[in-house]
């Protein structure tokens, strides 16, 4: 049995839904965002697949930039919900709402 | 054929621990599950000759940002959520719908475009395309712009987040 590239691009469109599903369903702020981290892993995955199929190594280079935009977005943002937490001593975000109207 | 079989392992544990991350009610164990998912993934990375990427999916995600993770969840120690049964039926029916129109476009994309009909796998070149050496060497020259980018991009996170955090609301 031969494993085509399409087995991957399933799997991580798998990996997606289920973090698009995480972020619409969980109301805790932290686990939205690990949420978003499995998308960007999901992500991340087509482009290996992608990279390793066609023997391109520039995929495998744009991964190491998600890396790199998704460790400074885990920094900036757990330090927002930092600030939060210590403003209403909650990361449930359906109480976090000073922005609605 | 060893590496067929390796293929269904870690994919099996990568789609598991992704949808037991999402359903626990307690976030320790959701980040916990996630640890699990992105090793998994390193697994498929390395069935795909994706060496380097391998590593710097443990080192990087497993190690550097979900410590973070965790370290910020047992800082706070949010209460436990409710189950998704509680949960409002109108967000959890507009929840579920979106993310299946999301999943149904990317596997009606993937059946109908075929890729694999267009690519066939080469080992050798699939094998060097995952080097250090390949990927340092498009690194240090056709993009260099963007990986000193990625630096700045990293300082003012750092600032960034060390701002964010000693700072009081008012």
């Amino acid at each position: 049995m031969n494993i085509t590239i399409e087995y991957y691009l399933i799997l991580s469109a798998f990996m997606f839904f289920v973090g698009v599903a995480g972020v619409l369903i969980r109301r805790n702020a932290i686990v939205v965002f690990m949420s978003i981290e499995l998308m960007l892993n999901s992500a991340n995955l087509t482009l290996v697949a992608f990279s390793s199929y066609l023997g391109n190594s520039i995929g495998q280079l744009f991964v190491f930039f998600v890396m790199t935009v998704a460790a400074a977005e885990a920094a900036v943002g757990l330090a927002i919900i930092i600030a939060i937490f210590r403003n209403k001593l909650t990361v449930n975000i359906d109480e976090i709402n000073i922005l609605k109207w | 054929m060893n590496l067929d079989c390796l293929f269904f392992v870690f994919g099996i544990v990568a789609a598991v621990t992704a949808v037991i991350m999402i359903t626990r009610s307690n976030p320790v164990i959701s980040a916990l599950f996630l640890v699990l998912n992105f090793a998994a993934l390193a697994g498929l990375y390395l069935t795909l000759n994706a060496q380097f990427i391998a590593v710097t999916q443990i080192i990087v995600y497993a190690g550097a940002i979900m410590v973070l993770f965790l370290f910020v969840l047992m800082l706070l120690r949010p209460e436990n959520e409710k189950k998704f049964l509680e949960l409002n039926p109108k967000i959890k029916i507009f929840a579920m719908v979106v993310a299946f129109v999301v999943f149904a476009q990317l596997a009606y994309i993937i059946f109908f475009a075929r890729p694999s009909q267009n690519i066939s796998k080469d080992l050798a070149k699939s094998v060097e395309a995952g080097t250090i050496e390949s990927i340092g060497r498009e690194l240090f020259t056709n993009y260099i712009v963007p990986f000193e980018a990625a630096g700045f991009l990293l300082l003012a996170a750092t600032i960034g987040a060390l701002v964010l955090a000693k700072k009081k609301f008012d």
